[in-house]
């Protein structure tokens, strides 16, 4: 590093507060060179990038073509667009409140368990160390039809009809998002725990003295205390809702994001739009749409964590 | 309910039935949560007539499409892929990360309050939103369908910087101060003397960064087009989408892709719960 070209010798204390000063900063510029380097080239100057694509229309072939706000023009009359726009929102509305109750549930029962804790915590918080795509496709055996899917197989034992799952425009999308909940609710109950764990016990013990009772104690003292600790989860959970994809493509991947659209997310209609189609600047447009719509709900956490 | 916080501190809760039917109930939960698995590991053990079979042990196991996967179906290759890439991008992050974070919590010079917020503010900004100029830029430079076509884009994050300002925040200044009287240089002093004193945040930002390039399936898929330079991932999906049916082949290649992060997991269980735990409240 050209820096320790500066290191006067340590013979010469002559002036050491500036020198001192000046070898500090080039130790620290000197840091953060590369850093900055990286941050401007592969962070930032792409964001740009992004946002002057999506006024272009651009197919790889021609040199891009600013036509202004014309990309989103198309896409807000693209009845689609708004089917896609409907399913993103679909995987937040019922993902996210099914997976933190479920995940609070069991996190707040677990915490209460002493015998073999941690080989129970265990079982929870395994799937959340799989690879995403790769279960996709287990779940997708899971919902085949009878004699290869487990789940038909004994619904059929049982006497019940089959259930079409994947085929079905109504019931694609609540399947798929199940495989995802699946996928973050060991995540969640890990983080639901240390934060159980972090109210300190004499709050509980001045509230039993009080007589007060199991259920008031959740409602009075564990949960407002949790308010931190939920929040992060509410809005972490969402953006990976909003953001949902490896399902979606590894489970419907011989129709991406059908039966008819109907479990399309935005970011897949990106990955088409620019992959498929190579209409860069089209895909530009609605990557700035999914932008503005996590931008929101980020802004949204700390407005509420303000609040307190 | 009988069982409450306030047991905690008791050295031995008394056995009730309250907690011997919670305690089920959480089992048949658990063992419910890793059906998938059980069901993913019983099928790839499975030969293609037994498939149909639903019962969770197979009846004459095999590991023949283990063999056969990674000898004739380049899973082998995948697999090496996935491996130099998450680790590449681990060590990258473990040194650039902690070396940023360093800075930004232990010197104060001008322009770190912009830095700092700059590095912050990347994470608002979705991947997504990033992949079609980083598709343009590697093909200008050459980088499409290469390692670091599929590397350079996680090489630093917002995240494990953050994370370890974090962390180098809570290391006393004397320690340093009195490295810097023994004349020690300040990279020496950050190697030798800050990071051994930031090892848990060290250890989880390397569990997060390695499980998240391990799975990584977005970049990839679009950054890569030959079978040679396919990620794990990616090679799972190709190979399910040529295989059709033959779900015990596509179940061994999703076992292939979680095998690894599993069996980490059940030798450090405590130290990445922990780690989970550190990263997810400081980050």
């Amino acid at each position: 590093m050209a820096t320790t070209d500066t290191h006067p010798p340590d013979d010469q204390p002559a002036a050491p507060r500036l020198s001192m000063r000046v070898r500090r900063a080039l130790w620290v510029w000197g840091f953060l060179a590369l850093p900055v380097l990286f941050y401007s080239v592969i962070r930032f100057y792409p964001t740009l990038d992004a946002f002057r694509l999506s006024f272009t229309e651009w197919n790889l072939m021609r040199p891009p073509k600013f036509i202004g706000l014309e990309n989103y023009r198309e896409m807000f009359a693209d009845e689609d667009f708004w089917q896609v726009f409907r399913n993103t929102f679909a995987y937040l509305i019922m993902g996210t409140p099914i997976s933190l109750v479920v995940s609070f549930t069991i996190a707040y029962f677990l915490d209460k368990v002493r015998f073999a804790h941690n080989f129970l915590r265990a079982l929870y918080f395994l799937p959340f160390l799989t690879t995403a795509s790769a279960m996709a496709w287990v779940w997708r055996w899971f919902y085949q039809p009878a004699p290869t899917g487990i789940i038909n197989s004994v619904l059929s034992q049982m006497g019940m009809g089959q259930m079409d799952f994947l085929r079905s425009t109504t019931w694609a999308l609540p399947s798929i998002m199940v495989t995802a909940i699946w996928a973050g609710l060991g995540f969640q109950i890990i983080i639901f725990m240390a934060g159980l764990r972090a109210i300190p016990t004499t709050y509980y013990e001045a509230a039993r003295i009080d007589g007060v009772g199991d259920w008031a104690i959740l409602r009075k003292i564990t949960l407002p205390l949790l308010k931190p600790t939920t929040v992060f989860l509410v809005v972490f959970s969402s953006i990976g809702f909003l953001r949902i994809f490896d399902q979606v493509y590894n489970m419907t991947n011989n129709d991406p994001g059908g039966p008819l659209n109907s479990t399309k997310p935005l970011v897949l209609m990106i990955y088409q739009t620019a992959f498929s189609s190579f209409q860069m600047g089209a895909a530009a447009a609605q990557t700035v749409v999914l932008f503005t719509i996590l931008l929101i709900v980020s802004l949204l956490q700390l407005w509420v964590l303000r609040e307190r | 309910m009988s069982a409450t916080a306030t047991d905690m501190p008791l050295p031995k809760a008394r056995i009730r039935p309250g907690r011997i039917l919670l305690w089920t109930v959480l089992f048949i939960g658990g063992m419910l949560m890793i059906t998938p698995l059980l069901f993913m590991f019983s099928t790839s053990l499975k030969t293609a007539g037994q498939v149909y079979d639903l019962r969770l042990i197979p009846e004459s196991p095999t590991l023949a499409n283990y063999v056969q996967l990674l000898t004739e179906n380049g899973f082998l290759r995948w697999f090496v892929n996935s491996t130099i890439v998450a680790i590449c991008v681990t060590a990258s992050n473990c040194f650039f990360d902690s070396l940023v974070g360093y800075t930004l919590a232990k010197f104060r010079f001008r322009g770190r309050q912009f830095v700092f917020i700059a590095i912050l503010s990347t994470l608002m900004i979705p991947t997504e939103m990033l992949v079609i100029p980083w598709y343009l830029m590697s093909a200008n430079f050459g980088w499409l369908d290469s390692y670091w076509g599929i590397m350079f884009p996680g090489m630093m994050t917002g995240f494990g910087t953050f994370l370890m300002k974090q962390f180098f925040e809570t290391v006393p200044d004397d320690f340093l101060e009195a490295a810097r009287i023994d004349g020690l240089n300040e990279f020496t002093i950050w190697w030798k003397i800050a990071m051994p004193l930031v090892t848990p945040a060290l250890s989880a930002l390397a569990i997060f960064t390695f499980l998240g390039n391990w799975t990584a399936f977005f970049w990839p898929l679009i950054v890569t087009t030959s079978k040679e330079l396919y990620t794990l991932p990616i090679g799972l999906t190709s190979f399910a989408v040529e295989q059709q049916v033959q779900w015990e082949k596509i179940m061994t290649g999703a076992a292939l892709a979680t095998i690894p992060t599993l069996v980490v997991f059940l030798l450090l269980q405590r130290f990445i719960v922990r780690g989970v735990m550190l990263a997810g409240l400081k980050g």
